[in-house]
């Protein structure tokens, strides 16, 4: 429609620079501010401490620093975090294997019922719900202090973590060669396995390498409680005052969880990669 | 959901069965199906003799695919009875659905060949069917029988010297060579082809037409396929059947048919 002047008679008011919310969500607002206000209250937090932390964090810095670098402290602390390597790497591999089978259960429509699958993810969801460090605990009391018993922490956390995300890999997989294998009269675990799987691999890679991160970063505080690895060192570190050890403990962790990271970074694009 | 069973009535819609002495492969009599309440077709009705080759045209969305699936008891059908080779697809047990897919052969608008996999380990699972089990996962495992009538399969489609390539670096061509190879190496007595050249270009696609045909044609088989190519359901179809509006509107020879027509049922 045009008006005398020959433009379009359209409303050239620009909208209001800010939009009045609606009481609804103005009340929202205020909710989630009292929400905030309240955790602060609930979380001890004091501006007392945060003005007179400065000093005390230098302290300590000024403590710690420079780390020990005593060639007896650094083999000690090399072994024990190969120990810690070994813990996660044999967990994290257990935990893998395992999570096939469990991932298999647990995906909907491939070979067990509606109940079954959520029975298995319900179950999983649990596993991921208890802390790594509370699994350690659980198994230094039934296997005793020491390694074995992280190891099996980080076993089962990552049959948690991977159980429920390979299902959920076969799940988003290509249903096409799937179906043209059913259509040859093949049986449903031989689809799964020819098919199915071959069809998530990448995707499996991918999560069992956010699975080996994992167990990297959980292993090194295992040892808090006893459950093998490096953790009893940076508990010992400052148990003892010994600032200049623990410092050198952290860094050490920082430098393996970092290297593992864009290990796993890289790998995983090469296999990415490699599929297209 | 209604499970009848309608009873075998003759084939209302153009049953010209042309030799009576013939088996009929595949018998369809109102056949109806819906995804939740979305009806796709209705009364869907008719039968085919050994040997013939049918054509199924129809604008994209008339439940083409949907009707092939139903046939091979990939998805229930809501009713009607559908008997494939002297067996109820719609109330067979899963044994006995099995042993009559494992005499079908499926070649798909998306190859659907197992990605990272080799050709040959592609075409030896298209045994899965008669040899269930570990020895057909792979053609490392494979009995020398089976590694051998994969290599005659894909001798057929000329791709032998392509047998341990990975099966996602062939061209679009070569891929659903070896997909009719996976289907051919059963024998089926039944080959079902859905678009099979839907994602080739114009030349590999007769290419892919003619290899299929000539295969089906030697080893006596019945074929069903789907294609929007009109002068492919005429050139290779002995027989076309048309969806259009949840119906089976066209069911007819292909030689009393022009190209025309066929063109109408996609307005
Ligand atoms: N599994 C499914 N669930 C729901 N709707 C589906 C499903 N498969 C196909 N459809 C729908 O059914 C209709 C027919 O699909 P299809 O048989 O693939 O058509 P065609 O092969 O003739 O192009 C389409 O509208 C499609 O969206
Ligand atoms: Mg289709």
């Amino acid at each position: 429609m045009r008006n005398n002047c020959g433009a379009f008679m359209t409303d050239m008011t620009s909208p209001a620079r800010f939009e009045r919310p609606s009481a609804l969500a103005f009340l929202g607002y205020a909710g989630a501010i009292v929400i905030i206000l309240w955790s602060f209250a609930g979380a001890g937090f004091s501006v007392d401490k945060v003005i007179s932390s400065p000093p005390r964090f230098a302290d300590f810095i000024d403590r710690a620093f420079p780390p020990n670098l005593e060639p007896k402290v650094l083999a000690r602390l090399g072994w024990k975090m190969l120990e810690t390597l070994q813990i996660a790497f044999a967990g994290a591999v257990i935990g893998v294997i395992l999570s096939v089978p469990i991932a298999l259960v647990a995906a909907r429509g491939l070979i067990a019922g509606n109940w079954v699958n959520q029975i298995v993810r319900t179950t999983l969801g649990f596993i991921r719900a208890v802390p790594d460090i509370a699994w350690a605990l659980v198994f230094v009391v039934a296997v005793g202090l020491g390694p074995f018993a992280g190891m099996l922490a980080i076993a089962i956390d990552t049959i948690g973590f991977c159980g429920r995300f390979y299902a959920d890999d076969m799940e988003a997989a290509d249903t096409g060669p799937a179906e043209s294998l059913t259509a040859t009269g093949a049986r449903k675990l031989d689809v799964v396995a020819c098919a199915t799987i071959p069809a998530a691999m990448p995707a499996f890679i991918s999560t069992s390498l956010f699975a080996l991160e994992k167990a990297v970063r959980s292993s090194t505080i295992l040892g808090l409680v006893g459950a093998g690895g490096i953790g009893i060192e940076l508990k010992v570190g400052f148990d003892l005052f010994d600032y200049p050890t623990a410092m050198t403990v952290i860094l050490m962790i920082a430098v393996v969880v970092i290297t593992i990271e864009q290990f796993s970074g890289w790998a995983r694009t090469k296999v990415i990669g490699e599929q297209r | 959901m209604i499970k009848t069973r309608a009873t075998p009535s003759p084939v209302k819609t153009g049953a010209v069965i042309s030799a009576p002495v013939l088996p009929v492969d595949i018998r369809v009599a109102g056949l109806c199906k819906s995804f939740a309440d979305t009806p796709i077709f209705q009364d869907v009705s008719f039968g085919l003799p050994r040997g013939e080759a049918v054509a199924i045209v129809g604008a994209n969305g008339t439940g083409k695919s949907t009707l092939l699936r139903c046939l091979m008891g990939l998805i229930p059908a809501d009713s009607g009875s559908v008997d494939v080779l002297e067996t109820d697809i719609v109330n067979a047990r899963p044994a006995a659905l099995r042993a009559t897919r494992s005499q079908m052969g499926l070649v798909s608008q998306k190859h659907n060949l197992v990605p990272r996999l080799s050709v040959l380990s592609n075409v030896v699972q298209g045994l899965l069917g008669q040899r269930p089990g570990l020895r057909h996962w792979s053609q490392t495992f494979a009995p020398a029988a089976s590694r051998d009538a994969a290599m005659a399969a894909l001798d057929k489609v000329g791709l032998a010297h392509l047998a341990s390539r990975r099966a996602d670096r062939l061209s679009g061509g070569q891929s659903q060579r070896v997909a009719i190879a996976r289907a051919l190496i059963g024998h089926p007595k039944i080959l079902i082809a859905d678009e099979p050249t839907a994602s080739l270009d114009p030349a590999a696609g007769e290419d892919v037409m003619e290899l299929f045909f000539s295969l089906a044609r030697r080893e006596g088989v019945t074929v069903i396929f789907i294609s929007h190519n009109i002068d492919h359901a005429l050139q290779y179809g002995d027989r076309v059947l048309g969806l259009a509006g949840g119906k089976l509107g066209l069911d007819a020879r292909a030689d009393s048919l022009n190209a025309k027509q066929l063109r109408g049922l996609y307005d």
